[in-house]
């Protein structure tokens, strides 16, 4: 943190610098653009569907990015000290999750799976079913999968990382082997996956608007509706676009702060 | 068993042609993301060199660019570009008193896909320049070297080693990125499938095939970069 009084000498010489201008006339400018040339008057119609779809996405990304992390870590560990009946099957799960298109894996859940469904009395009469018809389950699902695959083998190189001699020391302490996990391995496994954590979650973030595609209405298929009602191209578009990009700062943040460390938000992308 | 709806499984992609016309789509597929991937490389090596030697708008220019392009979903990128592109392109024409043209096809698909992957190959080239030691560049400066000679002999074979991991991890994603361009109705495998799956119903078999071409061609690419990479670290120390 900067003391007061310095604070606005720095800021001055950022706003002279030309580099730092040029981002801000270029934003001004076509934020004046936008405002005058561009047309906003559907907004008022479609912003509580639009709020709902931001719902969706948010959600989407909490729910699936949170039970990801649960399956990742149980998935990192065994391809590192599981049996080979185990590791073997979790690294398989982890090549092919990230060895194929998230689109296709969404496809292949709602309409592959869902189509065979109904074959099966049994699912058809249990009580689920008015869940499994419906698409939301599936891209719940396949979000979740995916960051589980992409983040799980961040966490076998996590478990492999740990020097040896942390666990040497604590088995010498007479730590059972759950306690050593619990209170050494995963905690600087933890510490090690960290830095990959907000990028992943960016990269979930943006993975999300797929599962427009199977008719779930998140905040990307609400601009795809009213680009097809109104005839509005680069209108819901580039209002979306600046939702995401508000949405990636504020995941950057909440990991900075949770890591207690400045991050950058550089990030290996899947799809 | 989860996966008989009829014993015919093998044989919707046998007869009917949908399995050839798949091929034929994974093909289309593989040349989108060749052509995005090398289209992304041309922008990656002058965004990198932007980014590092560029003047002070250019660089927040780009700065603009990668950050804008990594934090946008590229399903809204790849329609943006594309309408931006088209409108662009149909706008030069009819200034030049040319009729329009339907900009569809791999081209698009190349050039949507180029701009976004150019981004992540800025990134890791700008990443893999910063990585070559300076005293090399110097030392090609000393001998006499243009920037262009130094260039070309010195800083992009001297940062091969440190960019080809990122850059095969951007290889396997421009292949999985072609399939976005079905939501755009181009041809290739994703979109094939698609239709194939909707004419037979038969939507597990067609999306579990497509999966394993993907996967296929995945496991392909991975064994070859790691050919690529034990050759190119040939004469790097492993530390």
């Amino acid at each position: 943190m900067s003391s007061p009084l310095e604070a606005p000498a720095r800021a001055r010489r950022r706003w002279l610098d030309a580099g730092t201008l040029t981002p801000v006339i270029a934003a001004l400018l076509f934020g004046a653009y936008a405002a005058l040339q561009m047309r906003w008057d559907w907004l008022g119609n479609y912003y509580p569907l639009l709020l709902r779809g931001l719902g969706m996405t948010v959600l989407l990304v909490i729910v699936t990015s949170s039970l990801g992390m649960l399956l990742a870590i149980p998935i990192g560990l065994v391809q590192v000290v599981g049996p080979k009946w185990l590791a073997l099957p979790a690294r398989a799960f982890c090549t092919v999750i990230r060895g194929t298109p998230l689109l296709l894996q969404l496809w292949l859940l709602y309409y592959g799976l869902g189509s065979l469904f109904p074959q099966f009395p049994w699912i058809r009469d249990s009580a689920l079913w008015p869940i499994l018809r419906q698409a939301w389950p599936y891209a719940f699902v396949g979000l979740t999968l995916s960051y589980a695959a992409y983040e799980g083998e961040v966490f076998r190189g996590a478990f492999k990382g740990v020097p040896k001699g942390q666990l040497d020391a604590a088995r010498a302490y007479g730590m059972s082997g759950l306690l050593t996990f619990r209170r050494i391995w995963l905690p600087q496994a933890f510490k090690r996956a960290m830095p990959t954590l907000a990028g992943e979650t960016i990269l979930q973030l943006k993975a999300t608007p797929l599962v427009a595609t199977i008719t779930v209405i998140d905040v990307y298929s609400v601009a795809a509706q009213v680009r097809q009602q109104t005839y509005l191209t680069y209108e819901p578009l580039l209002l979306i676009s600046a939702i995401y990009i508000l949405m990636a700062v504020a995941i950057t943040k909440v990991f900075a702060r949770l890591s207690g460390q400045g991050q950058d938000n550089t990030a290996f992308r899947k799809s | 068993m989860i996966w008989s709806p009829s014993s015919g499984s093998i044989e919707l992609l046998t007869a009917g042609g949908w399995g050839s016309a798949m091929l034929v789509g994974l093909a289309r597929s593989l040349t989108i993301a060749l052509g995005a991937f090398a289209l992304g490389l041309v922008i990656g090596i002058a965004g990198a060199l932007g980014k590092l030697s560029g003047g002070a708008v250019a660089r927040q220019a780009l700065d603009l660019y990668t950050t804008v392009v990594r934090s946008v979903p590229e399903l809204v990128l790849i329609l943006i570009v594309y309408f931006a592109g088209a409108d662009l392109i149909n706008g030069i024409l009819t200034a030049l008193g040319q009729a329009k043209i339907d900009f569809n096809g791999a081209i698009a698909g190349i050039v949507v896909l180029g701009v976004v992957q150019g981004a992540y190959s800025t990134e890791v080239i700008r990443g893999a320049i910063l990585s070559v030691p300076l005293g090399q560049i110097e030392a090609a400066q000393a001998f006499g070297m243009s920037s262009w000679l130094t260039l070309r002999r010195i800083t992009l074979p001297a940062m091969l080693p440190f960019a080809l991991p990122g850059l095969s991890n951007l290889w396997l994603i421009a292949m999985k990125d072609t399939a976005l361009l079905a939501v755009l109705g181009f041809g290739e495998l994703t979109q094939v499938t698609r239709q194939a799956a909707g004419t037979t119903k038969a939507y597990f078999t067609f999306f579990f095939a497509a999966g394993c071409m993907y996967l296929l061609a995945t496991m392909v690419s991975n064994l070859l970069s790691r050919r690529l990479e034990a050759w190119a670290t040939k004469g790097v120390a492993h530390v």
